[in-house]
């Protein structure tokens, strides 16, 4: 079974999806397969990290047919992180789905394409080979287009259509990217093309190429200037859906990036690189100014995964050893703790009826316990200690200083201490002031507020507890994300994983 | 639509065109052919059905619902891939298998062929399951 | 023969890039199955361009005789074309819905999401 372990994160959504489909009818099973699908992906996921960190690179050669010409799935420990990133995200929001998205949208296929979505996500960070990798994009956007759309409200369907729109405009420069890609070096096997690239006696074309992928990636990942879609899109879905498009698919985009640009497109990295700090520097204060001028508590948290994208992308853009740690760590942190935000901001919808901070009030006095648990991960995006956030950004600060490169540190300093007046925005708003009695252009608010279920609470309490465990338990954390960066400054174990013969 | 014409053709047509996408589906490994196009032909064959008559009854002559045959497909396609795992071997790669018929030469049986009819009916069913949709819209 | 695709190509990237750019929202679907016809065709050209010898292994040898066609850009070309079908008709039924639930027909006045 040993053999199977790299590509089940693959093949369980894949089946709880086709099985979720038999029982198109039966929303109760559907629920059931949904924890239940999710659940064993987090498990597997789980076991696949515990022995990619024991015994190394794991690969499975798919048919039998050896590396450059078949498709490879390869877990590293970079991608098998991400994988139970994937899984943990999956697992709750499916719990929290269950009464967190009305009837309508689940007899509609919301599970099925919940599946999908998790195949799509675990598929790209598994994957070797790089056309193989577009597919598992493809896959994953249609699951995530159709996710982005379901239950058809006005807004819904304008978020949609601009969401589409610019994922195919990607997707579309992804592909010719690849189809230049293998009329220059002759392969699409990610291993063998960082081998034959380092041979190629043209580093110019090289470079040009490597501009489709970062401008399709950028995307996708909605770095500057190419984020606009993100914050017109995110906050149209039901909150659960948000919440799995924050944690987990621009972080797809991200997770490419670093792959690609670690391992196939070294040979001009001064430019590259560069190039990738300055769009990491002017994605952190576009989208943090841009969230500081809004007063709707989705389109707050949007504008901020943009700011936090470009935290990421700069432990690449510095491309060390240490930044690499870092910007592993902090998408660690910032999946689970954005994630847990848009979560929060689903159940004080349901409660309230709308998510407009103009609207809101009042909830420390009558939730104080969601209150705390709000304030646990807005207080880490923000990076207070002993919170992971701090300690993310720690990372990144002493690996920019470490380099000289004080602009791109000076920025995230500032721009953390937007977050943090982002944050306590939030908190003010929707939490601290008391309740605006008559909001304008209504009647009256409603008196009372709807119950919280506990299944909506649980995924919650258990995102916060796990954000709370990489902040204090944060050194194991960091030597784990400091091996997967080892393993992306050198790909030597990575192409030897992906090269042996027999699987 | 009403036309006699199109009526009577897709009485005709549609037998041939399941017929078709059944020949295409099985000499798919080895002469062009394979479960995607014979999933589009067979769809085709429903959706002259549809406009020839209508909806409601193209779903009746498929009898089976679009997503149970997406579910059924998938789960073909993936016990496919699995099989192999289960014999030691990497993940979905082909098995063969096969049986004399006396007199009438060699049948070989892999789980190619099953991975095709997982294809075949996952398109019948997306497929369909947009035209229906579109249509009735 | 490559020059002409490349013409094709770039024609096609450019009308598609316009249609994008236009107010229509079905001209924007237009433009993005342009742009993917463009993409689908690059991957095609990129590969090389063989006339005439198709990668058949004749009987008795165990590889095809060079100079052939690169078999693999084809089979990512049918790929990404069954993608965009797949792309295509959701759009579509995207558009459709779009244009029933907001009445709209011009992208610029698609704006509530933004305020």
């Amino acid at each position: 079974m040993l053999s199977l372990l790299p590509v089940l994160p693959i093949v369980i959504p894949l089946l709880s999806g086709a099985i979720s489909l038999l029982f198109w009818r039966s929303l109760w099973i559907q629920r059931w397969i949904g924890v239940g699908g999710t659940g064993l992906l987090l498990l597997s996921t789980l076991r696949l990290l515990s022995e990619v960190e024991r015994t190394g690179i794991l690969s499975v050669q798919i048919g039998g047919w050896a590396a450059p010409v078949g498709i490879t799935i390869v877990a590293d420990l970079f991608s098998a992180i991400m994988a139970v990133l994937a899984g943990i995200i999956g697992f709750c929001v499916a719990v929290y789905s269950w009464y967190g998205v009305d009837e309508r949208r689940q007899s509609y296929g919301y599970f099925v394409f919940l599946h999908v979505l998790l195949m799509g996500v675990c598929g790209s960070f598994l994957t070797g080979d790089i056309f193989n990798m577009y597919v598992w994009f493809e896959v994953m956007l249609m699951a995530s287009f159709v996710l982005v759309a379901l239950g058809g409200t006005p807004m819904q369907m304008e978020g949609a259509f601009k969401y589409v729109t610019l994922n195919l405009v990607s997707s579309a420069l992804f592909l010719a990217g690849i189809g230049i890609l293998y009329g220059v070096v002759g392969t699409l096997n990610m291993a063998d093309l960082s081998v034959k690239l380092a041979q190629t006696a043209d580093p110019g074309l090289v470079t040009t190429l490597s501009m489709f992928f970062l401008i399709a990636f950028g995307i996708k990942a909605a770095m500057f200037p190419l984020f606009f879609w993100l914050p017109s899109s995110y906050h149209t879905p039901p909150p659960a859906v948000s919440a799995v498009f924050a944690g987990l698919l621009t972080k797809v985009g991200v997770y490419a990036l670093i792959r690609v640009f670690t391992l196939i497109f070294v040979q001009d990295v001064v430019y590259t690189h560069n190039l990738i700090l300055i769009m990491s520097g002017l994605t952190m204060l576009c989208g943090v100014l841009g969230a500081a001028a809004q007063f709707e508590f989705r389109r707050v948290l949007s504008f901020h995964i943009v700011s936090q994208i470009g935290y990421m992308t700069m432990g690449l853009g510095l491309n060390s050893r240490l930044s690499l740690t870092a910007s592993v760590f902090y998408i660690t942190h910032h999946i689970i703790v954005k994630t847990n935000l848009f979560l929060v901001s689903g159940v004080i919808q349901k409660m309230r009826g709308t998510g407009d901070l103009k609207k809101l009030g009042g909830l420390y006095k009558t939730h104080p316990s969601l209150s705390v648990l709000f304030l646990i991960p807005a207080m880490s995006l923000a990076g207070l200690p002993p919170l992971s956030g701090f300690f993310a950004k720690l990372g990144l600060v002493i690996a920019g200083l470490r380099l000289e490169q004080y602009c791109i540190v000076a920025t995230a300093l500032f721009v953390s201490l937007l977050t943090l007046f982002s944050m306590t925005k939030l908190w003010a708003e929707a939490f601290w002031k008391p309740r605006p009695d008559v909001a304008e252009g209504e009647d009256e608010p409603r008196s009372d507020d709807e119950p919280m279920c506990l299944t909506m609470i649980l995924p919650i309490l258990v995102l916060a507890l796990i954000t709370l465990t990489i902040g204090i338990g944060a050194e194991t954390f960091f030597n784990l994300a400091d091996r997967a960066a080892g393993q992306l400054m050198d790909p030597t174990e990575y192409i030897e994983a992906v090269m042996r013969t027999r699987s | 639509m009403n036309s006699l014409i199109l009526h009577t053709a897709s009485r005709l047509l549609h037998p041939l065109l399941l017929l078709y996408a059944v020949y295409l589906l099985f000499s798919g490994h080895n002469v062009p052919g394979g479960g995607f196009c014979a999933g589009l032909i067979g769809a085709a064959s429903f959706a002259l059905h549809t406009f020839a008559h209508d909806v409601p009854s193209a779903r009746k002559l498929l009898r089976a619902d679009p997503h149970t045959l997406i579910g059924t497909g998938l789960l073909f396609a993936m016990g496919s891939a699995l099989l192999s795992a289960f014999r030691g071997q990497a993940f979905m790669t082909g098995l063969w298998g096969g049986f004399d018929l006396s007199g009438l030469g060699h049948v070989s049986v892999g789980t190619p062929v099953i991975f095709d009819t997982g294809v075949f009916l996952v398109v019948l069913g997306v497929t369909l399951l947009i035209i229906f949709t579109l249509s009735e819209s | 023969m490559n020059l002409l695709l490349a013409i094709v190509i770039g024609a096609l990237y450019s009308a598609g890039f316009y249609l994008i750019l236009r107010r229509s929202i079905v001209k924007l679907i237009i433009g993005l199955s342009f742009l993917s016809h463009a993409s689908n065709l690059l991957v095609f050209a990129a590969g090389g361009l063989t006339r005439g010898r198709a990668p058949l292994v004749p009987p008795g040898s165990l590889a095809p005789v060079p100079p052939y066609a690169d078999p693999l850009p084809q089979a990512l070309v049918l790929t990404a074309i069954v993608i965009s079908f797949g792309v295509t008709a959701f759009a579509l039924a995207l558009v459709n819905r779009t244009y029933q639930t907001t009445g709209q027909e011009d992208i610029d006045e698609l704006r509530r999401t933004e305020c």
